[in-house]
């Protein structure tokens, strides 16, 4: 009898809206219609509102249906799934011609929700472990040289250039240095970095085994938040896999290179993200914020030169070792080369992963793939680059999506997070939620960022009494802040505010009830 | 109030006979305790602090600093909801004031059935299908205020459970 190959996406999302009662389903009505069922655990594909996103193999390729619950299995299996028949309300036909992935420019994210993440056999056939290939038959100078004529700057939110940093750990003179995943990904809207490593998590240690052999590192840590408990399982049976095949540890593909990996847990703070926080963590220590010089490549992890690299930056590695940088430097525009992992949230039709080289606008984004908002209400806001990024109104919405060009109208991509509010939002609530958000995750070093958080929900909650006077004074604060705070926690916290006050006064100057000052954390 | 139990024995000897020896051991070592207890008591503390030849004011100050790290046994669930901001897009603060509503209880505390503690927690990752809330180690999308009661109906009927 013929076997049917069904695919059940397992990642964070997937799972979240029912994923294993639809494979619970699945199996179920295979073994009732006696089908060979050969059921496939695949990453997500990055189209979440279509999770969970079931997938059958046919001749012609496969054919999707989403979004399915386990309530639907039977009828897909009555109206013909097995042979992938169309006709059926949640038939979305070829995943690739679906014009939300079409669209798309998938280099880092090829391989997204094609197979079973932890099958290393499936990650070679797809073209995985080429760049480390390539890297092995390399020069240090002429590893770091490709990533940085890639052009590829950090993606973590800085944008710093990944080659740059990287010539500075090579040079630094050592005994011991350290590779370290930055998979803090706190960032509210942002869940790129929680795909690669739930959907293909033998790109991330492929890059940091280049990133290794490119500085002369022996070991890598992956500084993982402890929101990922699917991911951290993923990450450690891949790191056990590839260990087992010979790709990590002593003499590693038989090249003479030894190279370890581990992850390591964070434990719920949002400034962990800050690398020179995430340092401190790894030791053992509260994540306070250090004093930059000396920088981390100089002196980084237990005081030895250390890459601190953002997941989406090491992932973007293989195919830049694979296929050369300047593929990869084709894509883009200006400064910023290649592509950046958009991913849609919020309040949007179509929300998940956008792959796309820089230079798109977000009106193109929020639209054309996201279908406008999930309320079916008119967006209003638009907060791009996590919790310290600035709210965007619709005038703003042209500009292209380029490092540049969003430092220049006081914004920043950041990660590459775009969270959609439809017009039911209160943009004074959403300021002072950013103050909030700010007392709770600052790390306590600066007195602005410590105090001035605290003080700034305060004055938005005196806003109602008196807009004018206090208005003043909460610019006043944020200037201090900006000016005041080590790091991007305090330092950009005014972003968030300052747009909210600037691009939506009316949300300001009402007097109004204040509802959210009774609301304790 | 939950009753203080008497804290298993051989767990703390264990999280630091297993990590103790790794470089930055302190946060390998709280989460094994916290892994095996569901949180971390007062006399670990003065246990990690010998074996890692630091003061007990340092690793009760990194125990403080981070939001998973808890002193005090938490209900039989920890049920936490995701406050940012994708997931106010779509109703997350309704959500959050459903919640405790529902459980008559604030952020950090526990039921006074000891069955379920509410936290907040900022991000789950699953940013386009909010609003999301985490129980044990299992995200749930999409969580409406009918989703939310219940997910709470299922675990005030299951006495056993146990994360």
């Amino acid at each position: 009898m013929k076997v049917v190959r069904i695919f059940v996406p397992s990642d964070t999302t997937a799972l979240s809206l029912g994923a294993d009662a639809v494979a619970a389903a699945v199996e179920h009505e295979a073994r009732a219609r006696e089908i060979d069922l050969q059921l496939v655990r695949n990453g997500s594909r990055g189209l979440s509102w279509l999770e969970p996103l079931v997938e059958v193999e046919t001749p012609a390729g496969r054919v999707a249906y989403g979004p399915v619950r386990a309530e639907d299995v039977n009828g897909l299996f009555e109206a013909g799934l097995c042979s992938g028949a169309s006709q059926h309300a949640l038939f979305q036909g070829r995943p690739e011609d679906i014009p939300f992935l079409r669209k798309q420019q998938r280099l880092t994210f090829s391989r997204l929700g094609l197979s079973d993440p932890l099958s290393l056999d499936d990650y070679i056939e797809l073209g995985g472990f080429q760049g480390l290939a390539r890297a092995l038959t390399m020069d240090k100078e002429d590893i770091v040289r490709w990533v940085t004529d890639s052009g590829l700057r950090g993606r973590g939110g800085a944008a710093f250039p990944t080659g740059i940093k990287w010539q500075t750990v090579l040079k630094a003179p050592s005994s011991q240095k350290y590779v370290v995943c930055n998979a803090d990904e706190g960032d509210s809207g942002t869940f790129a970095d929680r795909l690669v490593m739930e959907c293909d998590p033998y790109m991330l240690v492929e890059g940091m085994i280049i990133a290794g052999l490119a500085v002369g590192a022996t070991q890598g840590y992956i500084y993982l938040r402890s929101e990922y408990p699917l991911a951290q399982r993923i990450m450690n049976e891949a790191i056990e896999r590839a260990s087992q095949a010979g790709y990590l540890g002593e003499d590693l593909c038989g090249s003479g290179y030894r190279f370890d990996l581990e992850v390591r847990l964070g434990a719920g703070a949002y400034i962990c993200g800050e690398e020179t926080a995430l340092l401190e963590s790894l030791e053992g220590k509260r994540g306070m914020v250090r004093v930059k010089p000396p920088l981390p490549a100089v002196k980084g992890l237990f005081g030895q030169p250390t890459i601190v690299n953002n997941v989406l930056s090491l992932a973007a590695v293989p195919f830049i070792l694979d296929r050369g940088p300047q593929t990869y430097a084709d894509c883009g525009m200006g400064r910023s080369r290649g592509t950046l992992p958009f991913q849609l949230a919020g309040n949007i039709a179509r929300g998940g992963l956008v792959e796309l080289a820089f230079g798109a606008t977000l009106r193109e984004l929020l639209y054309d793939f996201g279908g406008g908002s999930r309320s079916g209400r008119p967006l209003r806001a638009v907060q791009v680059g996590g919790p310290l990024g600035a709210y965007l109104p619709e005038t703003q919405w042209d500009t292209p999506l380029d490092y540049e060009a969003f430092a220049a109208m006081g914004a920043m991509l950041g990660h590459g997070g775009i969270v959609a509010f439809d017009d039911t939002v209160d943009l004074r609530q959403q300021a002072r939620f950013a103050m909030e958000f700010c007392a709770v995750e600052s790390c306590g070093k600066c007195t602005p960022c410590r105090i001035g958080s605290t003080r700034g929900v305060e004055v938005i909650d005196q806003l109602a009494v008196d807009p004018e006077g206090n208005l003043a004074l909460l610019e006043e604060l944020c200037e201090t802040m900006t000016d005041g705070s080590l790091c991007a926690m305090g330092g950009m916290t005014p972003f968030p505010v300052l747009s909210a006050v600037r691009h939506f006064p009316e949300d300001f100057n009402t007097q109004r009830e204040s509802t959210d000052s009774r609301e304790s954390v | 109030m939950v009753e203080a139990t008497a804290v298993r024995p051989g767990v703390i000897e264990a999280a630091i006979s297993t990590h103790r020896h790794r470089p930055g051991a302190l946060l390998p070592i709280l989460h094994a305790i916290q892994d095996g207890l569901g949180y971390i008591p007062a006399e670990a503390i003065a246990a990690v602090a010998e074996a890692l030849n630091q003061s007990r004011a340092e690793i009760a100050g990194v125990l403080s600093f981070y939001h998973h790290f808890r002193s005090t046994p938490p209900g039989s669930a920890v049920v936490q909801i995701c406050r940012a901001e994708a997931c106010q897009a779509v109703g997350g603060r309704d959500l959050e004031r459903h919640a405790k509503q529902r459980l008559g209880i604030g952020y950090h505390a526990t039921t006074g059935d000891a069955r379920i503690s509410l936290e907040p927690v900022y991000c789950l990752g699953n940013c386009a299908c909010g609003p999301s809330v985490r129980i044990g180690d299992a995200v749930h999308g999409r969580v409406s205020e009918t989703v939310f009661d219940a997910l709470v109906d299922e675990l005030s009927s299951d006495v056993v459970k146990v994360q």
